[in-house]
């Protein structure tokens, strides 16, 4: 009989153990796939089961596992352990159930392409370092996961690396995570130093004690701690590696750039709730950044033209409205519209790949059009995972996350702008996800598709669509029975939501405001791209349009003003520090060891004769000194 | 018995070795270098004997006959060489034999 605590020591270590099998056995391709998904399908397995028992645990505890001591410096000993609670529990099953079926899917979609074995042994090596991220009880683990799957985004976006523009691509994610990873490390310093260990429990509790609320060390490392997080989810300002990480292969887009690791700067605010509770002011920068990331994505959204882009930036906004909710203190509401976005926007990006595979590599929307009818069952189901990105009841799945940050935004702040955001966000994201569906999948038929999707693609996909429409389905009972399990749950393990979230009639007024703006999202996407596609273009000619559609679509000029403010000067610093100032102190020794060389070879003459007169020289000398002395 | 004093013994032991110093210094020619060592062997084995003479002791007289044979094992060493070195060369002078590469290799 197995205990719980080894079930979760399982799931993570069986997709490392694929890693390492993938890594130095070369096997047949049929035995990659299946090691690769199968040791996913297992480390779900374990999941679930260790998930189990923990739901049927008594309340307050947690299912915790020490494999062994890391290290002991100094009172400093940080555990390679596991702890397990609702937080992680949600994450664990989210990570290993989408893992799985974009796991399944790879295996058609990489079929044929020469590094299948570097791209399953990365994908497990991802699953592995974000099961670690999530599960670690202390911080210092959390970071080894944290740059695990920093790592392994950077290769699989530059995995087809010939392209010397994906290896770009790789590079600038890596090094613009890397500005929000160094702070992040400050800020465990910081903590550290304060409160003596890094043991996430211990930590929570002993901060509480040590400092007040708006201490100025609270509010420094929550303001360390935000930025690491901002790096990795993606947030302004270090939104602009996203966009051009849709360089990796579509799946890898999927799993890692949509689904789980842009969020583990959400499960990381989550999980150190505590801490941003002592320190509102980084707590409403946490709102602020998620806010004005939303909006801004969503406009830029709306202005791309490669499919993969327009979902990189709906997901940049989508976690902007869990950094909302987070930021208002709704950590439930955060989490939860994490799990309802982990399923269907992982679904859209499985859908933009089969019509990426199916249509000779092409990414441009405006040269699709009329999907619908030529491959029907990818059709259905990107219109419900699109419905469910649009947040129309009765596909309700997103719809009640969305609702419950509202609400609690409203609740929790008063109102005001940010609630005028979250409102403003719902109607943006019903037209940029209509725009995408109505322009790739309506209208007259453009590009005849060369081939037909498999079944091993399509079925992973419909999955996860079917999921993501499915996921909103407790909520809709809670507004029956006025009882939300899935926030009970999370209730565990993080404050509950500020009041019940339940049928009133302010409840339905609001909720019939979120459906109308999203149907006048869903109306205007309409109207324009497929009534009067001419108003468009027409808007766009002008040259008020043109400059705004242009400044859209960069993504709000981010790159540019990052190319003239950090780079440029970083060359030209580069530059004229060629020989570089600080190697001068160095070279100092460097010459006299070549002069005293130079000087000594001088000796080396290869002649006899000087060799026996310095021998001579030598012997008189040293016989002189030791007579007359 | 009337003896040489051992300053006089001592000067000739140097000036012998002086002489084969010289000698190693300035000749070029491999062979006239091996006699110019021997010379200067010579001279330290001079030293020995006048020593032992002094002190009355046979080991100044034993260490003669060790110098002895090195020296011939160390002169049938250097005779052979030196026929590989003029074989090779054509010469036996020592400042291009030092100068010349390796056979068969190049110059490091």
């Amino acid at each position: 009989m197995i205990d719980s605590a080894t079930w979760l020591a399982l799931a993570p270590l069986l997709p490392l153990a694929g890693f390492v099998l993938l890594a130095l056995a070369r096997l047949p391709r049929a035995a990659i796939a299946a090691v690769g998904a199968g040791s996913v399908a297992l480390s779900l397995a374990a999941a679930v089961i260790a998930a189990a028992v923990y739901v049927a645990s008594p309340l307050s505890g947690a299912v915790e596992v020490v494999l062994w001591r890391w290290m002991d410096v100094a009172g400093f000993a940080p555990a390679i352990g596991l702890r397990l609670d609702a937080l992680s529990t949600v994450f664990i099953l989210v990570i290993t159930g989408v893992g799985l079926l974009i796991h399944v899917y790879s295996i058609a979609f990489m079929a044929g392409d020469e590094g299948y074995r570097r791209y399953f042994a990365c994908m497990n090596l991802f699953i592995a370092s974000m099961l670690l991220l999530v599960l670690a009880d202390n911080l210092l683990l959390l970071y080894l996961g944290w740059e695990g799957v920093g790592l392994c985004s950077y290769l699989l976006i530059g995995f087809w690396y010939r392209d010397e523009a994906n290896g770009r691509a790789a590079r600038k994610a890596f090094i613009v995570t890397r500005f929000g990873d160094a702070a992040f490390a400050v800020g465990l310093f910081l903590l550290f130093q304060a409160a003596g260990t890094l043991d996430i429990h211990e930590l929570l509790a002993r901060i509480k004690e040590l400092w007040s609320v708006g201490d100025p060390q609270a509010v420094a490392a929550g303001l360390l701690l935000l930025a690491g997080a901002v790096g990795k989810s993606a947030q302004l300002p270090l939104q602009t590696w996203l966009p051009d990480a849709m360089a990796g292969p579509t799946p890898v887009s999927a799993l890692i750039h949509a689904a789980t690791m842009v969020t583990a700067g959400v499960y990381l605010v989550a999980r150190m709730n505590p801490l941003f509770d002592l320190a509102p002011a980084a707590r409403s920068l946490v709102a602020v950044i998620g806010c004005a990331t939303m909006l801004l994505a969503g406009l830029a959204a709306l202005a791309q033209k490669d499919f993969k882009r327009v979902l990189a930036y709906s997901t940049i906004s989508q976690i902007g409205y869990m950094f909302l909710a987070l930021g208002v203190g709704a950590y439930v509401a955060g989490v939860a519209h994490f799990v309802t976005h982990a399923l269907f926007k992982s679904a859209l990006f499985l859908g933009a790949g089969i019509v990426i595979h199916c249509l000779h590599d092409g990414h441009d929307i405006f040269s699709m059009g009329g999907l619908r009818r030529a491959m029907p069952g990818a059709g259905w189901a990107f219109l419900l995972a699109a419905l469910s990105l649009a947040s129309v009841p009765p596909l309700t799945a997103t719809f009640n996350s969305k609702d419950m940050i509202v609400d609690q935004v409203w609740r929790l702040s008063g109102g005001g702008v940010l609630w005028a955001g979250a409102i403003l966000g719902t109607f943006l994201t019903a037209a940029y996800a209509s725009r995408l569906f109505f322009v790739a999948f309506c209208g007259p038929l453009r590009q005849q598709p060369c081939r037909k999707p498999p079944m091993t693609m399509l079925a992973p996909f419909a999955a996860l669509a079917l999921l993501g429409a499915l996921a909103g389905l407790p909520d809709l009972v809670a507004v029956f029975t006025g009882e939300n399990f899935i926030a009970a749950f999370l209730g565990r393990s993080l404050p509950a939501l500020g009041e019940a979230h339940a049928a009133s009639t302010s409840a339905l007024a609001r909720q019939a405001l979120l459906v109308g703006l999203a149907l006048a999202g869903i109306g205007t996407a309409y109207v324009l791209y497929l009534r009067k596609p001419g108003l468009v273009a027409w808007a766009a000619a002008t040259p008020l349009g043109s400059s705004v559609r242009r400044l859209a679509e960069s993504g709000f000029a981010f790159d540019w003003l990052y190319d003239r403010l950090l780079v440029r000067p970083f060359l030209w610093l580069c530059r004229i520090n060629r020989r570089d100032v600080i190697d001068a102190a160095f070279i100092v020794p460097t010459r006299v060891a070549e002069g005293l060389c130079a000087a000594l070879s001088l000796l080396q003459t290869g002649r006899l004769r000087w060799y026996a007169a310095c021998a001579a020289a030598g012997a008189i000398i040293y016989l002189a000194v030791a007579v007359l002395t | 018995m009337p003896t040489v004093p051992l300053e006089y013994g001592m000067l000739l032991a140097a000036a012998v070795t002086l002489v084969g110093l010289t000698g190693v210094l300035v000749r070029r020619n491999l062979l006239l270098l091996l006699m110019s060592l021997e010379l200067m062997l010579n001279g330290a084995a001079m030293a020995f004997i006048v020593a032992g003479a002094k002190w009355g002791q046979a080991d100044g007289q034993v260490m003669f006959l060790f110098v002895l044979a090195v020296t011939a094992t160390e002169t049938g060493i250097a005779l052979a060489l030196m026929l590989r070195f003029h074989h090779h060369l054509r010469t036996l002078d020592a400042d291009r034999g030092g100068q010349a590469e390796p056979p068969g290799g190049t110059k490091g």
